[in-house]
C-alpha cells in the first residue's frame, strides 16, 4: 500500500527564536532550518512499514516554498521513495494545507496518511486532525505505537492520563508523537541516491484549490521577560527562602 | 453573543481545566452554554449545572461519545455549533484531538491554545515554544478555539443552577472504536493543575533515581513532571512531560532537578509563579530563569532538601 507522509521546514528546534522589534513577526533570516522532528518521525514510521513489507510505496509532500525541496531531499534519503512539493508560498493556514493535501490524496489514493503532531513553529497541531475531517478518515493523533492488522489499525495514543489504544479502519489518519520511533540518521549512500529521486513542484492552481487566509496576526511580541532570581548557597538557605520570602511552602 | 464550551471530563467527573476554559468564555461576554458528551456522565452534568457563569447544559449521553473519540464528537459539536458564534474547548490532548475537526468540518481556521482573549475575535496564543506571543484575528463567522488552562484563572464553580438539557442526535461514524485505556494511577494531584511541581530532567540518571523526587512531592502534596530528554532516554513515560511538546504547567512553585533548561522544556514551565533550579551545572540555561537556584549536586541536595522539609 501507499503512505504519504506530510513534512514541513521549520526553524530548527536548537534556534533562540527572537521576535522582531517591529512587532511584525519573528527574524527567520540566516537562521538554521531543519525538517519538523515530528515529521522526521513521520518518516521513519512510513520507511519502517515499508521494511515490514506493509508499504510500498513512500510518498513525501510539503506545502511551502521551493526552499522546503532541502527538507524533502532529507526525506529522500530516509526513505521515501518520491515528493511532492505545493509551491504555495509561506505562511499557509492548516487549513487551507488540508485542503490542499486532501487534492493530493485524490490523486495518489494512499492508505496510510502520516502527519506530525504539531509542528514546533506555529504550535497548532491542527493540520493531521482538518485533513482526516476534509477527507472523511478515522484519525489516531499523538500516536506512540501503530499495529496493522489487514483491513485495520491499532494506535496507542499519548493522552493527559497515560495511554489509549484505538482501532481505527484502513484508510486512516495517524500523528506521530515522540516515542512512536528513533529517526534514523541518512547513510552518506543514502543521500547520494536520493539526488536521483523525483521531486515534482506544483502549484495550488494544479490541484485546483483557491488557498485562502482566514485569520490575520496583527502583531508578535516579545513574552513577558522572566528575571533571573539568585543563586543560594545550600539546602537550608534554599528552604527559607521558599518559606519567608516567596512563601510557597508551608 | 453566545459561546458553546465543551466539557474535558471522563464521564464521572469534570476535569478542572473546563473552569478554566469558561474564564475565557467569560471574557467573550454572552450567554455559556456548556455541551458534556459521554457515556453515564450525569453527574458531570450536575457538577457543570452548579457553575455560576453557565446558562444551561446540553448532555449528550451515548455509548458513541463513551471515550470521546473525534470522529463521533466532532459531527455532534458541528451539528450543535450553529447557534453559538464561539466554540472553545480546553487544549489538552482531547480537545487537541477532536476540535481541529470540528473546525474543518465548518469550513473555519481553529484559533489553538489560546492564552489570552482581545476582543471577540483577536486572541493571543503563543507560538515558536512560548518564544513569542501572537495576537490573532479570526475573520471566521464562528471562532473554534482551544484554551490553554493555565492562561486563565478558573471561574467558581459554585452559585449557579443551569438547567439541564439533552442532545438525542448520536453520531457513530463507524470509523474508529476504543480498545483500552492505560491510565497511571497516582495518589498525586494532576500535573497540570498541581499547586507544586517536581520535574526531573537527564540529570537523573535513570527512571529508579525519580523515587528520591517521589519522596519529596509525597511530602509538598506535589506533582511528579520530567523534562523531554528524560522521557527520551527511556527514564519515565511520556505523560510526565512538561513542555512545548508535553505538558504545560504553571504552578505556584516548580522545582527543576537535574534540567538544563533547554527552550522547549522552558516554554512548559516558565510561567510558574516560583522556580526553583537544582542542577550542577552553573551554566545551565535554567537558572537564567529560576527565582532559586542551587548550584549541587542533585544526589545530595534532594535528600538534604527532603529532610529540611521533614524536620519542620
Amino acid at each position: 500500500m501507499k503512505v504519504l507522509v506530510a513534512v514541513k521546514r521549520v526553524v530548527d528546534a536548537n534556534v533562540n527564536v527572537v521576535v522582531k522589534n517591529d512587532g511584525t513577526g519573528v527574524n527567520l533570516a540566516n537562521v538554521k532550518m531543519s525538517l519538523n522532528p515530528f515529521c522526521e518521525i513521520g518518516i521513519e514510521q512510513a520507511t519502517q512499514l515499508k521494511e515490514a513489507d506493509i508499504a510500498d510505496e513512500i510518498i513525501a509532500v510539503t506545502i511551502g516554498s521551493s526552499s522546503s525541496q532541502e527538507q524533502l531531499r532529507l526525506c529522500l534519503a530516509q526513505g521515501a521513495d518520491r515528493a511532492i512539493l505545493v509551491d504555495a508560498g509561506e505562511d499557509i493556514e492548516p487549513l487551507a494545507i488540508a485542503k490542499l493535501l486532501k487534492a493530493i490524496y485524490e490523486k495518489e489514493d494512499p492508505k496510510i496518511v502520516i502527519f506530525g503532531k504539531q509542528s514546533i513553529d506555529g504550535d497548532n497541531g491542527q493540520t493531521g486532525q482538518m485533513f482526516a475531517a476534509l477527507t472523511g478518515l478515522p484519525q489516531g493523533t499523538f500516536a506512540s505505537l501503530l499495529s496493522m492488522d489487514g483491513e485495520s489499525a491499532e494506535i496507542t495514543r499519548e493522552v493527559d492520563g497515560g495511554l489509549q489504544t484505538v482501532k481505527l479502519s484502513v484508510p486512516f489518519v495517524l500523528t506521530t508523537d515522540l516515542r512512536l520511533n528513533t529517526p534514523r540518521f541518512a547513510s552518506l549512500r543514502n543521500i547520494m541516491d536520493a539526488r536521483r529521486k523525483t521531486i515534482d513542484t506544483i502549484t495550488p492552481a494544479d490541484l485546483g484549490v483557491e488557498v485562502e487566509q482566514h485569520t490575520e496576526t496583527l502583531r508578535v511580541d516579545r513574552p513577558p521577560e522572566r528575571e533571573a532570581g539568585v543563586i543560594v548557597e545550600g539546602v537550608d538557605e534554599l528552604v527559607d527562602k521558599l518559606r519567608n520570602d516567596a512563601k510557597v511552602i508551608t | 453573543m453566545s459561546t458553546l464550551v465543551i466539557a474535558d471530563h471522563d464521564n464521572a467527573e469534570l476535569k478542572p481545566v473546563t473552569l478554566s476554559t469558561l474564564a475565557a468564555a467569560v471574557e467573550l461576554g454572552g450567554d455559556i452554554d456548556v455541551l458534556v458528551a459521554g457515556s453515564d456522565c450525569q453527574s458531570v452534568a450536575e457538577s457543570v449545572q452548579t457553575v455560576g457563569c453557565v446558562s444551561s447544559v446540553l448532555l449528550a449521553d451515548s455509548s458513541a461519545y463513551e471515550n470521546c473519540l473525534a470522529e463521533n464528537v466532532a459531527p455532534l459539536v458541528v451539528e450543535l455549533s450553529s447557534s453559538y458564534d464561539h466554540v472553545l474547548t480546553a487544549h489538552t490532548t482531547t480537545g487537541k484531538n477532536f476540535l481541529p475537526r470540528v473546525a474543518a468540518l465548518l469550513d473555519v481556521q481553529m484559533i489553538s491554545d489560546i492564552i489570552g482573549v482581545d476582543s471577540a475575535d483577536t486572541f493571543k496564543r503563543p507560538i515558536y515554544a512560548g518564544n513569542a506571543i501572537a495576537t490573532v484575528k479570526s475573520n471566521d463567522a464562528t471562532k473554534v478555539i482551544s484554551v490553554r488552562g493555565t492562561g486563565f484563572d478558573p471561574v467558581e464553580a459554585t452559585g449557579g443552577s443551569a438547567e439541564i438539557r439533552t442532545v438525542d442526535s448520536v453520531h457513530d461514524a463507524g470509523l474508529s472504536s476504543h480498545v483500552r485505556d492505560e491510565l497511571a494511577k497516582s495518589e498525586r494531584p494532576e500535573l497540570t493543575s498541581a499547586g507544586i511541581v517536581v520535574s526531573g530532567g537527564r540529570g537523573m540518571g535513570s527512571g529508579e533515581n525519580f523515587a528520591i523526587l517521589d519522596e519529596i512531592a509525597d511530602l509538598l502534596g506535589a506533582a511528579v513532571g520530567a523534562s523531554r530528554a528524560a522521557v527520551d532516554a527511556g527514564f519515565v513515560p511520556n505523560d510526565m512531560q512538561v513542555g512545548q511538546t508535553g505538558k504545560i504547567v504553571a504552578p505556584d512553585l516548580y522545582i527543576a532537578v537535574g534540567i538544563s533548561g533547554a527552550i522547549q522544556h522552558l516554554a512548559g514551565m516558565k510561567d510558574s509563579k516560583v522556580i526553583v533550579a537544582i542542577n550542577k551545572d552553573p551554566d545551565a540555561p535554567i537558572f537564567q530563569i529560576a527565582d532559586f537556584g542551587l548550584v549541587a549536586d542533585l544526589f545530595q541536595a534532594v535528600p538534604e532538601l527532603t529532610t529540611a522539609l521533614k524536620a519542620d
